[in-house]
């Protein structure tokens, strides 16, 4: 076989890089969005590559919901030092505060469908016509569909019937006033890849991937980490476990599983033997058959 | 696993519900071990509740809530498996009439299509239109399917038949490599594992072939074309001077110390430095992305292309396309459009439809002018300024258009330089 050739990470890779590119030649104010989660990480690593030797010429948003692991803020800080970009936080709080939001009540109540609101908020404030994110289409069935280049209307809302088709490598951003899009760059990613590309490129991530010890109650069929928004019910019982997470989200919907995976190549290797879906342990999305897609529709990540 | 040098293949499926197409990618999802027990729960639980015997396939690659409903595709959905061999993307299509947008839009990135025939039916209209659209879009590897051999008794008679059928309408088009295989989707016969039904049959199973064609010349490696995005001019004191220009090689190979030129000014130079990421490399091949630094300080902004001296595309202003019309309205007669090609974009105006071509016959209509949703037609187009253009024929990536309405902003046409 000739020697001019791609592997498939090199591709997958060189894909992203031309995604990004084209989402920065193409718009006026892009931003990634960040959530701390290994996929955003992941997509902010290969902004650096696209634009070296300069700097990533996007802002990272994080909608946050008040819900924090403090692992989380803690790594978000650390990495916006460390690359000189700028960080916008849209803040789920403040839109309770503002009267803007209701907060869920009950028993399994999160912020995670509020944080539209807030994310379509900032985007109008802030005149974001393009937010970047790590959405991947083996994901879930509704982001199966996503183009690379998105389209949103003014009220922030995702058409999945009536989407631009997108051929060869052309990418169509034009938008009117108001409206804005989302960009995957990384859609053709699978799990397995994003966790091989990251021991690949020895990408640090926060330690809440990696096994540790920690305080946890069983609730929908995964470990619950302990946190002070969290509501112990009668006959749930505070458990100490080695776990780590698949992926991150609001403390209080995001499961972990028991690992004693702590290293990358570890995890690598408990990736590839795993037989659930990372989303698997997200309650956000066992609501109902089509949560994703209705979340998706009103302008959710 | 271990990080390995594997290939990634895209390739597309076509074929209607009744075709069992939807059963076919939930066998090979289902058989190279690449169904989730979460997955596989949820598609068990749906078949009890819908009465199906033991588990439905089709499920596993059930959509939106309309698709589920109405038991349809309505757009292109990927789906991603990987075996040891390879990675693969399948761009799934839907099979109706009126979403020969989606097929295009699948096929347009695909190293190979599967088209599926049901072995009782034979080829029928919806084939010959698939295989029209493998071969416009010039898809390198096409596999057909014969579907469904237990309900004929895994003839052989009845495979070559459907063979020798095929082979008489699909000689009016350009198809590279051509293979079929008997199999049967809903039993696995001949999909990831072998038919002990059908031992006539000595070829490959569909997932061995995938796993085995060459497809690393299928990227043109001769013509090197380097449209350039973006140019990257880092005001850190470190690199105060550098300035590269950003891309992703749409074919060919570039070493640093090449004569190259850059189009459409004309300028020549030297590559000074390549750069993958943060790597200096001393070559760059497609369908890297890279940038590029030159040796001379001359004027490159997106849109132009910096390509070899001695081998250049043709500047062209006026010239004839295949185009596939996307959109629910028709063309408007001399509208303007936006059209894009690699990092280029000017405005454009559909000139003259030549023909428009019947996609079940391959015959050519010349009386008819309009073009609707799904039509597909030689036009002549013509440009505000010239377009640095290969024919699609020989390089898929500076060789296709689209042009996008300047009133609402959609993709509304795609097209393949003659």
């Amino acid at each position: 076989m000739s020697k001019y050739y791609l592997n498939y990470l090199d591709e997958l890779e060189s894909e992203a890089i031309y995604i990004l590119r084209e989402v920065w030649a193409q718009f006026d104010n892009p931003v990634i969005l960040f959530s701390g989660g290994k996929d955003s990480i992941l997509v902010t690593h290969l902004a650096k590559k696209a634009f070296y030797p300069a700097r990533i010429p996007f802002a990272l948003l994080h909608v946050d919901t008040g819900h924090n692991f403090p692992e989380t803020i803690e790594f978000r800080d650390n990495l916006v030092k460390e690359l000189g970009v700028k960080l916008i936080v849209g803040s789920v709080q403040e839109s309770i505060n503002k009267g803007r939001v209701v907060e869920e009540r009950g028993k399994n109540a999160t912020r995670n469908a509020l944080q539209i609101i807030t994310l379509l908020d900032t985007i109008e404030e802030q005149k974001i016509d393009c937010a970047i994110g790590g959405g991947r289409r083996d994901e879930e069935k509704a982001r199966a569909k996503e183009r690379f280049f998105s389209h949103r209307n003014d009220f922030g809302e995702w058409d999945p019937k009536n989407q631009r088709p997108e051929l060869w490598n052309l990418l169509n951003g034009k938008h009117f006033e108001g409206e804005h899009f989302r960009a995957f760059p990384i859609s053709n990613w699978t799990e397995m890849d994003v966790w091989n590309y990251i021991k690949r490129e020895n990408i640090q991530i926060p330690s809440l991937y990696i096994a540790h010890e920690r305080e946890v109650v069983w609730r929908s069929n995964s470990w619950i980490p302990v946190s002070e928004f969290l509501k112990i019910e009668e006959g749930e019982k505070v458990e100490k476990k080695m776990i780590r997470f698949r992926t991150l989200g609001d403390i209080t919907i995001t499961g972990g599983i028991e690992s004693e995976a702590d290293t990358l190549g570890k995890i690598v290797e408990e990736v590839s033997a795993m037989r659930k879906t990372e989303r698997g342990d997200r309650s956000d999305d066992k609501r109902s058959e089509t949560a994703m897609e209705d979340r998706k529709k009103q302008g959710y990540f | 696993m271990e990080i390995n040098n594997n290939q990634l293949l895209r390739f597309t499926t076509a074929g209607s519900v009744d075709d069992g197409k939807s059963t076919l990618i939930g066998r090979l999802l289902y058989d190279s071990k690449s169904i989730f027990e979460d997955q596989l729960e949820s598609v068990s639980a749906t078949s009890a509740k819908k009465g199906h015997d033991g588990v439905d396939l089709a499920l596993f690659t059930d959509g939106l809530k309309d698709e589920r409903e109405q038991g349809i595709t309505i757009d292109v959905a990927y789906r991603y498996f990987t075996t040891p061999k390879r990675k693969f993307i399948i761009a799934d299509t839907p099979g109706h009439i009126q979403y020969t947008r989606n097929m295009v839009t699948g096929a347009s990135t695909a190293n190979a299509a599967v088209i599926l025939i049901d072995a009782r039916h034979g080829v029928i209209e919806q084939t010959k239109r698939h295989s029209f659209i493998a071969s416009l879009l010039n898809i390198p590897h096409l596999i057909v399917c014969i579907n469904k051999m237990d309900l004929v008794d895994y003839s052989e008679d009845k495979f070559n038949d459907i063979i020798a059928r095929f082979e008489e309408f699909s000689s009016k088009l350009l198809m590279k490599d051509l293979r079929f295989i008997p199999i049967s989707a809903l039993d696995g016969d001949n999909v990831v594992n072998r038919s002990n039904n059908m031992e006539w049959y000595q070829g490959g199973t569909l997932l061995n072939i995938l796993e085995t064609i060459h497809i690393s010349s299928d990227i043109n490696k001769i013509d090197a074309r380097f449209p350039v995005q973006t140019v990257l001019r880092p005001q850190s004191e470190e690199h105060r001077d550098y300035r590269g220009y950003a891309g992703r090689v749409a074919s060919g190979i570039y070493r640093v110390g090449d004569e190259v030129a850059v189009l459409p000014s004309g300028f020549t130079s030297k590559i000074k430095s390549i750069n993958a990421g943060e790597n200096e490399v001393e070559e760059a091949y497609a369908p890297m992305s890279i940038s590029m630094a030159l040796e001379d300080d001359i004027d490159v902004s997106r849109g132009d292309m910096i390509v070899r001296k001695n081998n250049q595309p043709e500047p062209t202003q006026e010239f004839d396309v295949m185009l596939c019309w996307l959109n629910d309205e028709a063309a408007r007669p001399r509208a303007k459009y936006t059209i894009m090609h690699t990092s280029n974009e000017q405005r454009a105006m559909i000139q003259e439809v030549i023909y428009k071509i019947d996609i079940n016959t391959y015959d050519r209509i010349i009386d008819e002018k309009e073009l609707n949703m799904n039509d597909i037609s030689r036009v002549k187009i013509r440009c505000t300024r010239p377009l640095m253009t290969d024919s699609y024929r020989d390089n898929r990536n500076t060789g296709s258009v689209i042009l996008i309405d300047e009133m609402t902003n959609e993709t509304v046409a795609a097209g393949m330089i003659v």
